[in-house]
């Protein structure tokens, strides 16, 4: 007895019963049952306490501090410091304790800040009153006092305080609206539906009565997903059970609008509300260059401690004479002397890590995360991705990946609003062969005066008259759409247009049914109103037609179809079907099956839309048994999904094909050239699309993903029926191929213009066999030949894709063995897997409600804005911060190298170089600020310049300016120049006075000399690296010198009270008044510098990238500019006008672009800007066929 | 990083959010740098024979001589000697004075716990060579005259070391209850006789205390500028007579004095003379090969384009 009492305990408190653990059941009103139902067992709910805020006051401290230093290089910092107090170091604690302190509070005070934003947004949540209902009154509560169980009352624009199942509305039809904008963006409103068997219930006294018990499921973070149950007892021991769905299921955040007020019960609480269960933030992702810069940092560690080891080791080889360690001149105290010999050495070799330490800087992060924020700003501000239309310009959710935007190779992009509008017109439809065309109908408007319908086939039969109205009215009655009555439309009038006796608005989440419904408007079928669950039409006679809707089967994008099942007027059942037609052709047994087929792949193939529409009747007793296996599906609470998917089966199937419809999806603006831009930058665009194949390869062709002399490889279903898989895709690698080898050969020749371009279609089907792993190992391994395939196609579109698919083949290109940079954009829900997958999601802020831009990384108004984002943020923020990576390692290098060098001379005693405050200021102030404002506005080459020739893109692919070499080489002229400046401050030391009154100086004019070279050396060469000189450059560089001298000056001109030392009085005014020291300073500047430069002078010439050729061309043009009437400017001009005959068709957008172009060189006349345009057209060839020969080695290999 | 806020007003268009300030774009190619290089190459030169010229004139003999000691192997940079002195007592402070800083120990504190003045290794190692310089004509030694004032910074005498207040006009008082760092065979106010050579301000005390950057240093020790001597040293026989007390040998050390005179530009230093001539010629030999790559190359471009 007791095991038994003791597992139910067990189970009670471990969760091992499946029903405790997996629903809940909460009493309506906490009223109990009338019987005792199944055993009851009580569960602790949370309140509705919301805590979005990470620290309370008294843990904010230490909470924050640890969650600081658990960031490895602050941890490192750390470290230095406690170091620095601990043991007896060569430099005070202040030099590491300052700057970590500084970064430290910087980012607590904003993190508390922020936290304590969100502290006050949770109080004004937690404590705004609502209404529940209490003995039949309404009683005001704080929002947080809300309990599981609670009878809420909401009125008209409130906002819902929990999860809330849906009891009763102020409206006769138990429904009411809400909007989610506070969700998922979605501003327009969606209804509700309350309990069938509550909703009568109007007054607080009546819900006060419902006896009812909840079953659900335990919450869950998926917005959209629910599922429960409800038992209501009437004065009888047997309870009627209803399914509860997300119909029902009213979310936190959300709005009522246009209802009254409604009463629902709460059944999740505070952070168990989807909405809080949904602010779990996501994954990081880390850019390229972070890894880099990460890599960067342990070779930098590793140079840090074997400097340190190095110095150690010398120490105490040198010390090994007796009177080295302890000369007459430097005795040691007692304690030093009788010190543990291991403990000396680990104390000399953490001493010597201290004075190396500012070789990996706190300011690094500081700067690069100040860098990555402030720059994302820009993107923001830019005002050529700012859509008027929208109100809205790009956004920016983190600004981790800036310059991973720079760096993308491979573009995974939706089709539906993305690449098109989603913006539905109607076209045509077809009926048993008959061919209906509509003119003139827009989304949501129909524009007045206009001819209805185009017979083109005018002659149906009387048989084919009726299957005419039957087919309309499939269309008018097989949809979800809702129609807001003018009045009640107070946020979304746009498409309100007054038209005759309608005066209502069409709503739907897909854009498609609109456009179907707007069509048969437009064909004399009007869809009224869903008034007491009858569907009424306005059928060609001003007749209205009602139709009770007994059973939606709605949408799904595995089954890619939808039914409906209503009762008409005169008492028959019709079950109405439209989906895909590959997912109703197999269902149909009977019509004009092939006319149809005919006419949607004619339809596909002009890039259309096409559904297809089916029906069937269906009698009183199969209704009713169908009825019942969708309720108990309904009902259950495990499995729903599959076994409602299961029942949609068996019902969707033998039914009667009455034709098709076509509707156009507008191509976005200017989506051609973008994909254009983004092929010529070197990245693969690949397509990936729930869409059939043939439309989507039609919209494909449409936006120059495909050309026309691309050569189409096919991985379809279709192909693979009839051979099988594996020899599909062995003869499709076998022709790549070959077009890999005879691109090797053209390489001499440079024509990439005769190489075929190869474009894959690939299915879902067929993907995910090839995806599953073969059993037989002999086969190979069809993921890889897969993979090589696509490497040499330039354009992949896949089709017939489900969204989790989209994701898997992100993440298989992700991690192939080049481990490319993926990108991500899409528009709707569908695409949020894998926007979340790639390395960067961009989402697009679209018509399917803003749930792709709220989980993305950045988001754009439109498609187009892409190509700037990437052509030209992403370059330039990539510029930015790899140069930002290399000088901070460069510039510590010179600043910590020689130190290392002067160990050497100073008996390893771990002497600085330099003062303390210059230790300490070097990477603060003295050349902080100009590195920053370089890495936020340095422009290599003009913006207009990137956007008009993208294949500038590739001088920066695959992390180019972050490779070991360009790291080695940076290191190495750190460590070039430090040494030129040590040695060059020695040999000018070595054993002479170098002032004119005779006078010598001492170690610390030695290292301000060191360190005035330094300050000055590090930042004329950044200096010589800034290409883009405004304002601000002038003002930071000039001032930061200046500051540096005047720093200096007033260091060295006070004895200053509070420093126990006063090393460096007057040391730099008396290094100033000494003639050679200046003469010496400007000498080893000039030294340090002109390697530098006499490599980049020769790099430029011999080695030119495309930038550095457009840059040249320019300065060219410009000379020509000057001598206009040189001969130089007129073979320019012929030259440019061939140019211009090759390229086959030039397109709106490029000429707008050119027209830009002219614009803002206003200055120069038309000739000049004629000549000018030319030598941008030849870099960018010459350099097109040079990538081309890259990749043509690189699949060669 | 949230900008959470839909911007529903048109952002700011400036040129600065725009990223399009007016800018100066200057590009580093052979055309400028090239007459860069040759002007840097020539100017360089011509700065260097200037300096090799100066340099050589350094005459060890003519003009004001400066007399130096050397150290050679002597680590005054080494860091617990660097840091084992108080500032603070040579500046006069009379409570560091009594308790000097931690820094000087071993030799902070001397015989029965009394604070040493001067404290720290530094002072203690004070160079206490002296030497007297006689010039020999017609075998009559005649002495001649050192001037131990300007050895040391003007700011170190003036500003940085000042003696405690003096008690009683005397400046032996004002280091009563101190003691004589332990090398020293007098204590710090008999320095000298001169009061205004004398304690902490003592000029050589000074030289010594500012350390040297390197192993091997020179120490301003005197300057010949009294009596006959100011212009020059006038060739002859001179006999320098050295007061040996101060030991190098258990650090391999050696000890120099050298005189020198000085110019513009300091001592014999052919260092510089000699980085700038060699820097300017090769930047010459720079340009040069730079004009070759770009006579070559340009033509290639050239037809490139």
């Amino acid at each position: 007895m007791d095991c038994s009492l003791l597992r139910s305990l067990i189970n009670r408190y471990c969760a091992g019963e499946e029903n405790w653990v997996d629903s809940r059941t909460i009493y309506i009103g906490h009223r109990e049952p009338p019987s005792g139902t199944d055993a009851y067992i009580p569960q602790r709910y949370p309140d509705n306490r919301i805590v979005s805020s990470k620290y309370t006051f008294w843990n904010f401290v230490p909470k924050n501090l640890f969650e600081q230093f658990r960031r490895i290089a602050n941890f490192y910092f750390l470290i230095i410091f406690l170091v620095q107090l601990i043991i007896d170091t060569p430099t005070s604690p202040i030099t590491s304790g300052l700057p970590l302190f500084f970064v430290i509070t910087v980012t607590a005070v904003k993190q508390g800040y922020e936290d304590w934003l969100r502290h006050k947004a949770d109080n004004a949540v937690n404590q705004c009153p609502v209404h529940i209902i209490q003995h039949g009154k309404v009683v005001r509560k704080q929002s947080r006092r809300l309990r599981v169980g609670d009878i809420v009352l909401v009125k008209e624009d409130e906002t819902f305080p929990c999860d809330l199942i849906f009891l009763s509305s102020s409206r006769e039809d138990g429904t009411c609206f809400v909007t989610t904008a506070s969700l998922d963006g979605e501003s327009s409103h969606k209804t509700y539906y309350a309990v069938q068997d509550t909703k009568a219930f109007h007054t607080e006294q009546e819900v006060d009565t419902i006896n009812a018990t909840i079953e659900c499921e335990q919450p869950q973070s998926d917005l959209y997903k629910f599922v429960g149950r409800i038992n209501i007892y009437q004065d009888r021991d047997e309870p009627i059970a209803r399914p509860l769905g997300s119909e029902n299921l009213l979310l936190r955040g959300a709005t009522l609008k246009n209802t009254e007020h409604i009463f629902a019960v709460v059944i999740y609480t505070g952070m168990e509300t989807k909405m809080a269960l949904n602010y779990q933030s996501k994954s990081q992702k880390r850019s390229a260059v972070e890894k880099s810069m990460n890599t960067y940092l342990i070779v930098y560690l590793c140079i840090l401690i074997s400097k340190a080891v190095i110095n150690t080791v010398m120490k105490y080889v040198w010390q090994s004479d007796p009177n080295r360690d302890e000369p007459f001149y430097n005795h040691k105290t007692d304690s030093e002397r009788q010190r543990n010999m291991l403990l000396k050495v680990i104390t000399d070799f953490l001493a010597f890590m201290v004075l190396f330490n500012y070789i990996i800087p706190v300011s690094m992060y500081v700067t690069v995360e100040m860098q990555k924020f402030l720059g994302s700003y820009f993107i923001t501000w830019d005002d050529d991705m700012f859509d008027s239309e929208l109100g809205e310009g790009a956004l920016v959710n983190t600004s981790d990946l800036n310059e991973e935007l720079g760096q993308i190779e491979y573009v995974f992009t939706d089709k539906t609003g993305t690449l098109t509008e989603n913006n539905m017109e109607f076209i045509e439809c077809c009926v048993d062969g008959h061919v209906y065309v509509a003119d003139a109908i827009c989304n949501g408007q129909i524009l007045t005066g206009t001819v209805g319908m185009d017979m083109i086939d005018s002659s149906p039969g009387a048989g084919g008259k009726e299957r005419e109205e039957l087919f309309f009215r499939a269309l008018c009655l097989c949809h979800t759409v809702q129609v807001k009555e003018e009045e009640s439309v107070d946020g979304i009038k746009k498409g309100l247009q007054p038209c005759g006796k309608s005066s209502s608005v069409y709503i739907s989440s897909s854009p498609d049914e609109v456009a179907l419904v707007e069509g048969m408007k437009r064909l004399g079928f009007t869809y009224l109103r869903l008034k007491d669950n009858h569907m009424e039409i306005l059928n060609r006679d001003d007749d209205i037609e009602r139709f009770e809707l007994m059973e939606v089967l709605s949408f799904d994008s595995v089954r890619r179809r939808m039914s409906v099942i209503v009762k008409s007027s005169t008492g028959e059942y019709y079950l109405f079907c439209k989906g895909a037609d590959s997912s109703i052709f197999p269902r149909v047994i009977q019509g004009k099956v092939d006319q149809v087929r005919a006419r949607v792949e004619h339809n596909a193939v002009e890039g259309l839309r096409t559904l297809c529409v089916a029906y069937k009747t269906l009698a009183q007793e199969e209704y009713e048994s169908v009825c019942k296996q969708i309720n108990t599906a309904k009902l259950a609470l495990q499995d729903r999904d599959k076994k409602l998917a299961e029942a949609f089966d068996f019902i969707e199937r033998d039914l009667i094909l009455l034709g098709a419809t076509a509707v156009e999806d507008r191509l976005q603006d200017k989506a051609a050239d973008t994909i254009e831009s983004l092929h010529k930058a070197g990245m693969k665009v690949w397509v990936l699309t729930g869409d059939k194949m043939e439309t989507a390869a039609a919209t494909c062709y449409a936006c120059k993903l495909f050309h026309r002399n691309t050569e189409i490889l096919e991985l379809t279903t279709k192909r693979t029926e009839e051979q099988s898989l594996h020899d599909v895709l062995f003869d499709l690698s076998k022709t790549v191929l070959r077009h890999c080898g005879s691109l090797t050969r053209d390489t001499v020749s440079g024509l990439s213009h005769d190489v075929p371009d190869y474009g894959l279609i690939i299915d879902g089907a067929t993907l995910s066999a090839v995806m599953k792993p073969t059993e037989e190992s002999s086969s190979g391994n069809y993921k890889e030949i897969f993979l090589e395939i696509c490497r040499n196609c330039s354009a992949v579109l896949c089709c017939r894709m489900a969204p989790l698919q989209k994701a898997q083949i992100v993440k298989m290109i992700k991690t192939s063995k080049e481990h490319p940079i993926t990108l991500a954009i899409g528009d709707g829900a569908n695409d949020v897997s894998m926007i979340l997958e790639a390395h960067v999601g961009i989402g697009i802020m679209g018509k399917e409600g803003r749930q792709a831009a709220r989980n993305s990384d950045y988001a754009i108004p439109k498609f187009k804005h892409l190509k700037k984002m990437l052509l030209v943020h992403g370059h330039y923020y990539y510029i930015r911060i790899s140069e930002l990576v290399q000088y901070f390692f460069y510039k510590n290098v010179c600043f910590i190298f020689p130190q290392f060098l002067y160990q050497f001379f100073c008996g390893f005693s771990q002497q600085p170089l330099y003062d303390t405050a210059y230790l300490t200021l070097y990477n603060i102030s003295f050349t902080s600020l100009p590195i920053l404002l370089y890495s936020l506005i340095e422009q290599h080459v003009n913006m207009d310049i990137l956007k008009r020739d993208p294949s500038l893109y590739r001088d920066i692919a695959k992390n180019s300016l972050l490779r070991w070499r360009i790291f080695i080489y940076w290191t190495l002229l750190g460590v070039f120049d430090a040494v030129v400046f040590f040695f060059g401050a020695y040999f000018l030391f070595d054993n002479t006075t170098f002032t004119s009154n005779g006078q010598m100086f001492g170690n610390w004019t030695f290292g301000t000399l060191v360190f005035t070279v330094l300050v000055f050396t590090v930042t004329l060469k950044l200096a010589l690296d800034t290409q883009y000189w405004t304002w601000i450059n002038h003002f930071v560089i000039w001032g930061s010198l200046l500051f540096y001298v005047i720093f200096s000056l007033l260091w060295g001109g006070i004895i200053w009270p509070f420093l126990n030392y006063q090393r460096m009085y007057y040391v730099f005014m008396q290094m100033l008044s000494s003639g050679p020291a200046w003469l010496g300073i400007i000498l080893l500047i000039t030294i340090s510098l002109i390697p530098d430069m006499l490599k980049k002078v020769i790099c430029r010439q011999l080695w030119p990238t495309s930038a550095e050729r457009i840059q040249n061309a320019l300065k060219q043009s410009k000379r020509v500019n000057v001598s206009e009437f040189s001969p130089l400017s007129t073979v320019k001009t012929s030259k440019s006008k061939s140019s211009e005959h090759r390229n086959p068709q030039p397109t709106r957008s490029g000429r707008l672009s050119k027209k830009m172009m002219c614009t803002h060189w206003g200055g120069n006349d038309y000739c000049t800007f004629n000549s000018f345009f030319s030598f941008s057209e030849s870099p960018h060839n010459s350099s097109a066929s040079y990538s081309d020969r890259g990749s043509g080695l690189e699949t060669s290999v | 990083m949230g900008k959470e806020d839909p911007k529903v007003s048109k952002p700011d268009n400036t040129a600065f959010t725009q990223q399009r300030l007016p800018a100066w774009q200057p590009i580093l190619s052979a055309g400028i740098v090239l007459p860069l290089f040759v002007v840097i190459g020539l100017t360089f030169i011509g700065i260097g024979i200037g300096l090799f010229i100066t340099s050589s004139n350094v005459q060890e003999i003519e003009g004001p001589v400066f007399m130096y000691y050397g150290l050679t192997n002597y680590y005054q940079n080494y860091r617990k000697y660097g840091i084992s002195r108080d500032d603070d007592q040579l500046f006069g402070n009379i409570d560091s004075l009594k308790s000097p800083a931690n820094f000087c120990s071993p030799y902070q504190m001397g015989a029965k716990q009394m604070p040493i003045a001067p404290c720290g290794a530094i002072a203690n190692s004070l160079f206490n060579d002296t030497f007297r310089l006689f010039y020999k004509v017609n075998e009559v030694y005649t002495e001649v005259l050192l001037d131990d004032n300007g050895i040391s910074w003007w700011t170190d005498y003036n500003v940085k070391f000042r003696n405690p207040p003096e008690i009683n006009g005397s400046l032996k008082n004002a280091f009563e209850g101190t003691v004589k760092p332990l090398n020293w065979p007098k204590p710090v106010y008999e320095l000298s006789t001169n009061p205004n050579n004398n304690g902490f301000i003592n000029q050589d005390f000074l030289v010594w205390m500012r350390i040297a950057a390197l192993p091997n240093f020179r120490k301003l020790y005197r300057r010949i500028s009294e009596g006959n001597w100011s212009r020059s040293l006038p060739a002859g026989n001179y006999s320098l007579e050295i007061t040996y007390n101060y030991p190098v040998l258990s650090f391999q050390g050696k000890k120099k004095v050298v005189f020198s005179t000085v110019t513009w530009m300091g001592g014999k230093n052919s260092f510089l003379g000699i980085a700038y001539l060699v820097f300017g010629s090769l930047s010459i030999v720079m340009a040069l090969i730079m004009l070759i790559v770009y006579a070559k190359y340009q033509v290639q471009i050239d037809r490139d384009m």
